[in-house]
């Protein structure tokens, strides 16, 4: 199992998940480390991200933008506040305009990404904190279109298997 | 959920004190002036704060006889918990991906 926990705090709007890998921590680093790999993973199939800006340093800002199904957009910003390869990321992140700066009135979260080894294998806990309400909201907008997504590409898989069988 | 709804419920968690009166009242009730003597502010404020999370439905008032009985709002805060959750799933489907490209070698 990938993920081993998941700890959410209602209060504070925070969410903390674990998750362990077959592979080493410098393997999983590089996941965050290389935008091509990057954006493999943080957009679901039908909702791929594009990063167009990636300055990975303390201070450094990372551009992205994730397609939907109709060609539309929808921008986002990541600024690096800590970079330890290859056991410790941190960053703030938030809503872009079209011209990719910052959506200021959305606010801001903060992730904070922690690697460890586990005798060749790696955990990776992910810890969210959302500074404005507006800014989950958004997060969980675009949240709720990839579940349903997902969703709806798991029962094709599962009309697929029966008209198989 | 509307929009309306939603933003109410945004503004509403924004500040550390209706965070607190809100934690506090899921666990049992409170008066109005009950929690007002546990924070450095008048009455009024508090009571201010009351309006703002009753108007987000995380929290009920009612009037027993000369206070303000103040409780939390199970289904409000229920969907506050499945905005969280939606998050939690994002989450979820990123590290089964994470786990995909890694098991490529």
């Amino acid at each position: 199992m990938t993920v081993i926990s998941s700890t959410k705090n209602l209060e504070a709007l925070s969410l903390i998940l674990v998750a362990e890998f077959d592979a080493a921590v410098e393997r999983v680093w590089q996941i965050w480390e290389d935008p091509r790999q990057l954006e493999r993973w943080w957009g679901p199939p039908t909702y791929p991200a594009t990063f167009d800006g990636f300055d990975f340093q303390p201070g450094g800002k990372a551009a992205y933008y994730m397609t939907g199904p109709d060609g539309t957009k929808a921008r986002g910003w990541w600024r690096f506040t800590a970079v330890q390869a290859p056991n410790q990321l941190e960053f703030d992140e938030g809503f872009a305009d079209e011209d990719g700066d910052p959506v200021e009135d959305a606010g801001t979260a903060h992730a904070t990404v922690t690697l460890e080894d586990l005798g060749g294998r790696a955990r990776m806990t992910i810890m969210s904190t959302f500074e404005s309400e507006e800014q989950m909201e958004e997060m969980v907008k675009m949240g709720m279109e990839e579940g349903m997504k997902e969703a709806a590409g798991q029962i094709d898989a599962l009309l697929a298997e029966h008209s198989h069988a | 959920m509307s929009e309306a709804e939603v933003d109410r419920l945004f503004q509403a968690f924004s500040d550390a004190t209706r965070r607190d009166i809100v934690r506090r009242v899921t666990v049992g009730e409170y008066s109005v002036s009950g929690l007002a003597a546990l924070y450095a502010m008048s009455f009024a404020a508090v009571q201010k704060h009351v309006a703002v999370l009753v108007r987000a439905s995380l929290v009920t008032k009612e009037k027993r006889g000369r206070e303000q009985i103040v409780r939390g709002n199970h289904e409000g805060l229920d969907k506050a918990r499945r905005l969280l959750d939606e998050y939690e799933a994002i989450w979820r489907q990123r590290a089964e991906r994470i786990a995909d490209i890694l098991a490529e070698g």
